[in-house]
């Protein structure tokens, strides 16, 4: 019955959005406010309509409606509720459901701001979102129903959303459960996090395209749209470092990130929306890249789409396996048509565009920022590139090939380090006009210091010529922005007569752009400096030990002690755990228990690796099946990973960078009485 | 007397070419298979590399590197053997050679066509710079002080 009433909710808000879609046309060309406040109702209405949806798969989920084929696949008896419940975006169908859902709420939040001076764009936003929101319902409604169920079908077990004739329901004892890989917090708030980020680009893109229809392509578009970006790109940035995370905790290699094509799929939109955000900028404060600010964000939206359709229609396994379902080939056609049309409004409306005033300085910001973009871009390019590869490849040559981390690796080294040294060096730069002159002598002091830094690593760490450049950047960052911070308290400790604290914290305020962006700055550098150290500095050994033996790795000497297994039948997992002692010259520094869990249900590994975290690096031991594991021996995996927390460390200053980046400033109306009421408290304190 | 010598002369002999035979038959660690196996990719499963990936596949491919270093093969000619066998795809990337150029050729060349195009566009948007150093090095000390004053004046011109 809920599967029923599901899948009707659903067809209903397809049709409704199809009716959003015509009446805000209609009502923008009729110039009828009335249609056009029946399209935004009607958007509005998706909303709720989706909810009930979801909580109808939801209820399904959690009390193990197995007839439901979806629900058979994602969940099983041994799960704990919450795991049911992320269970929903676990699979192809439901998480396609969970797109359509987050569209629908972030549409409707964005028609209930207030209109005002903007009416002009309100129905062409609705038409963008509503036809993004169709395509993705209709992809549930026709292709990828979460609510088919099994039925009987002469002595066939076949999934259907209705019963076909003389059928009977077919509901079996337990479901497949969840991959076990997905059964980690990281892993379930991953995939929202990256859905929030995707879903909310769409915003900014519907603005773009309504500024091109109502040719009111000022930067009227992207202030409206600033915050939509900044929170998008939050959550992109976010789900990226949880995936990162989840694979250091759980897949088992030692690593966090593969150059994987799934996990490029979620990276190129956060190289253009990184990009558009430093772009904007540029727009916003001196009228300059209309063209390509509407170029990068229609690139941005056509990327989230393709990685959507990427991690979702099986090409990445093989271009043929592309064909096997419809998804593929929608997917393709959706995108192409949306960049056709895109790239034509922009085309129709190319005039409109052009800057209002020039470039004056090739040190300038906005120059540096236009460099930002081409490096931005660079990478884009190389990251594309090698996805799609071996994909042309095989279709044109039948020969897979591979494209793995060296090529990124070395092909994008140069671009990352071009970009620590602009993140360095922008923040001097002026708006309008710089010179070498004015940026060397705002940076040279820094610069000394940065290479002082150097120096020291160079006798005291390391003669790696890569890591002493890299450290050289990260420090000259760090110099740099912490100068900035100084001297800008200092200046305003000057004129307002301030404590220091007090003037840097009302600075900050006053400007929380500007300071939120040299706190992402700044963690930024500290997560380089992760990267730097895994990358560069990893060290790793394997063999297998008897109980009692011990392994040696970089000063750590890591001995085997004992193993114990056992089965959880309310888990549905058989546990395999090592107890290892781990000491460093000598002194016995604690335990360590890699684990291997087998799932009984999907039949599935998981290796758990036992983690030692400090500062200065991580011990990551692994229990490896190489060989059968008993208490006689068992194969170890060590790595020492040096400096990685600096990565995770630099992940929660960029949260705390970016939401204080988009808080909201206070009212400028307020500046002149805010002023004026502190000339007076300190002139009554003379 | 003489052949008890000899005897054990020749007895210690032969422990000798044991010693090195046993030598020779010593088999290549983990690490020695791994630094191979973290170059190779699974020829059947999805972007796994050939050293973390868990299959029985796998398992078997990692015991025949173990066997060829023994064996006394090189890097390269495991390499090799596993291209002969498996194709190009169990390469990190692709073959430098043949019609895969294509490949290494169009990155560089697309980025240094976007840098020639921002190069143009900003000669296009930049005029020619007046040389005005006096004027340079009064904003750089009041730059921030400035930044204030033209902060405050925009937001009054907003507000117009």
């Amino acid at each position: 019955m809920f599967a029923e009433f599901g899948y009707g909710i659903l067809v209903v808000t397809f049709i409704v959005a199809f009716y959003s879609i015509l009446a805000a046309v209609y009502g923008a060309k009729n110039k009828s406010a009335s249609l056009v406040e029946s399209a935004r109702r009607a958007m509005l209405l998706t909303f709720p309509l989706i909810s009930i949806a979801a909580l109808s798969l939801i209820y399904l989920l959690v009390n193990n409606h197995y007839e439901v084929a979806f629900v058979y696949g994602v969940t099983s008896r041994s799960m704990p509720t919450y795991l049911k419940i992320t269970a929903w975006w676990g699979g192809q169908a439901g998480s396609l459901v969970f797109w359509s859902f987050l569209l629908s709420g972030f549409a409707s939040a964005v028609t209930l701001r207030k209109w005002d001076r903007d009416i002009e764009f309100l129905p062409w936003v609705i038409v963008v979102c509503s036809i993004t929101l169709m395509f993705f319902l209709g992809l549930v409604v026709f292709y990828e129903n979460p609510f088919t169920r099994y039925w009987l079908v002469g002595g066939n077990v076949e999934p259907h959303m209705f019963a076909p004739s003389n059928a009977t329901l077919f509901t079996a004892a337990d479901g497949q459960g969840l991959n076990p890989l997905l059964r980690h917090p990281g892993m379930v708030i991953h995939p929202p996090m990256l859905y929030l980020g995707f879903v909310s680009y769409v915003i900014p893109y519907a603005f773009a395209m309504a500024a091109l229809i109502t040719g009111r392509t000022d930067d009227r578009w992207i202030r409206l749209t600033r915050r939509w970006s900044l929170w998008a790109w939050l959550f992109l940035s976010f789900g990226l470092v949880l995936g990162g995370r989840w694979a250091y905790d759980v897949l088992g290699w030692g690593g966090y990130w593969g150059w994987d094509p799934v996990e490029i799929a979620a990276f190129m939109p956060w190289l253009t929306g990184t990009a558009f955000l430093h772009s904007v900028m540029i727009q916003e404060k001196r009228g300059l890249l209309k063209h390509w600010n509407m170029i990068l964000v229609i690139l941005t939206y056509s990327l989230v789409i393709f990685g959507t359709f990427l991690t979702r229609s099986g090409v990445l396994s093989s271009v043929h396996a592309f064909a096997n379902s419809p998804i593929g080939p929608l997917f393709m056609g959706f995108v192409s048509l949306s960049l056709i049309v895109s790239i034509s409004l922009v085309i129709w409306r190319w005039p409109d565009l052009q800057s209002e005033t020039e470039m004056k300085s090739m040190l300038s910001r906005e120059a540096l920022f236009l460099l930002n973009n081409l490096l931005f871009m660079s990478i884009l390019v190389i990251c594309f590139w090698g996805v799609i590869f071996p994909l042309i490849s095989e279709l044109f040559t039948g020969q897979k090939v591979t494209v793995g981390p060296p090529f990124y690796e070395r092909a994008t080294a140069p671009l990352f380090s071009a970009l620590l040294f602009l993140m360095a060096v922008a923040p001097l730069s002026a708006w309008g006009h710089s010179t070498f002159q004015t940026l060397g002598r705002a940076m040279w002091k820094s610069a000394i210091a940065a290479a002082l830094v150097t120096v020291a690593l160079f006798f005291s760490y390391t003669q790696n010529i890569g890591a002493l450049i890299g450290f050289f950047l990260i420090a000259l960052i760090l110099f740099i922005t912490f100068q900035e911070f100084w001297r800008g308290a200092r200046a305003r400790q000057k004129v307002q007569g301030e404590n220091f604290f007090i003037a840097l914290s009302r600075l900050m305020g006053r400007n929380r752009r500007r300071y939120g962006g040299y706190i992402i700055h700044i963690s930024m550098a500290l997560m380089a400096i992760g990267i730097l150290g895994i990358e560069i500095f990893q060290s790793s050994t394997q063999g297998m030990l008897a109980q009692g033996e011990e392994l040696e790795i970089a000063g750590y000497t890591v001995k085997y002690r004992e193993l114990a297994s056992w089965d959880d039948a309310g888990k549905g997992v058989n546990f395999t755990r090592a107890t290892l002692d781990v000491y460093e010259n000598g002194v016995f520094l604690g335990e360590l228990n890699p684990r291997i869990d087998y799932y009984f249900d999907s039949q599935q590994n998981m290796t758990i690796p036992g983690n030692r975290s400090t500062l200065r690096d991580d011990l990551y031991v692994l229990l490896v099946d190489w060989q059968p594991v008993s208490n006689m021996g068992a194969t170890f995996k060590i790595y020492v990973n040096p400096l990685v927390n600096w990565l995770w460390i630099g992940s929660l200053l960029f949260l705390a960078g970016i939401v204080f980046a988009a808080w909201p400033d206070h009212d400028p109306a307020e500046e002149p009485i805010r002023a004026a009421r502190q000339v007076g408290q300190s002139s009554a304190a003379d | 007397m003489k052949k008890f010598l000899l005897t054990l002369a020749f007895i210690f002999l032969l422990s000798l070419f044991t010693g090195v035979a046993f030598a020779q038959e010593s088999t290549p660690s983990d690490d020695e298979v791994n630094a191979v196996a973290s170059q190779l990719y699974c020829p059947v499963c999805e972007s796994t590399p050939l050293d973390v990936c868990p299959t029985e596949a796998c398992r078997q491919w990692r015991d025949l590197i173990r066997q060829q270093l023994a064996d006394g093969m090189t890097e390269d000619q495991i390499k090799k053997y596993f291209v002969d066998n498996y194709g190009a795809r169990v390469l990190a990337e692709p073959p430098k050679q043949g019609s895969y150029w294509l490949f290494y050729l169009l990155p560089p060349v697309i980025i240094l066509a976007g840098a020639f195009i921002l190069l143009r566009s900003m000669k296009a948007w930049t005029k020619p710079i007046v040389a005005q150093p006096a004027h340079s090095a009064a904003r750089s000390e009041t730059s921030t002080t400035d930044e204030y004053v033209s902060q405050f004046e925009e937001e009054s011109k907003k507000r117009k």
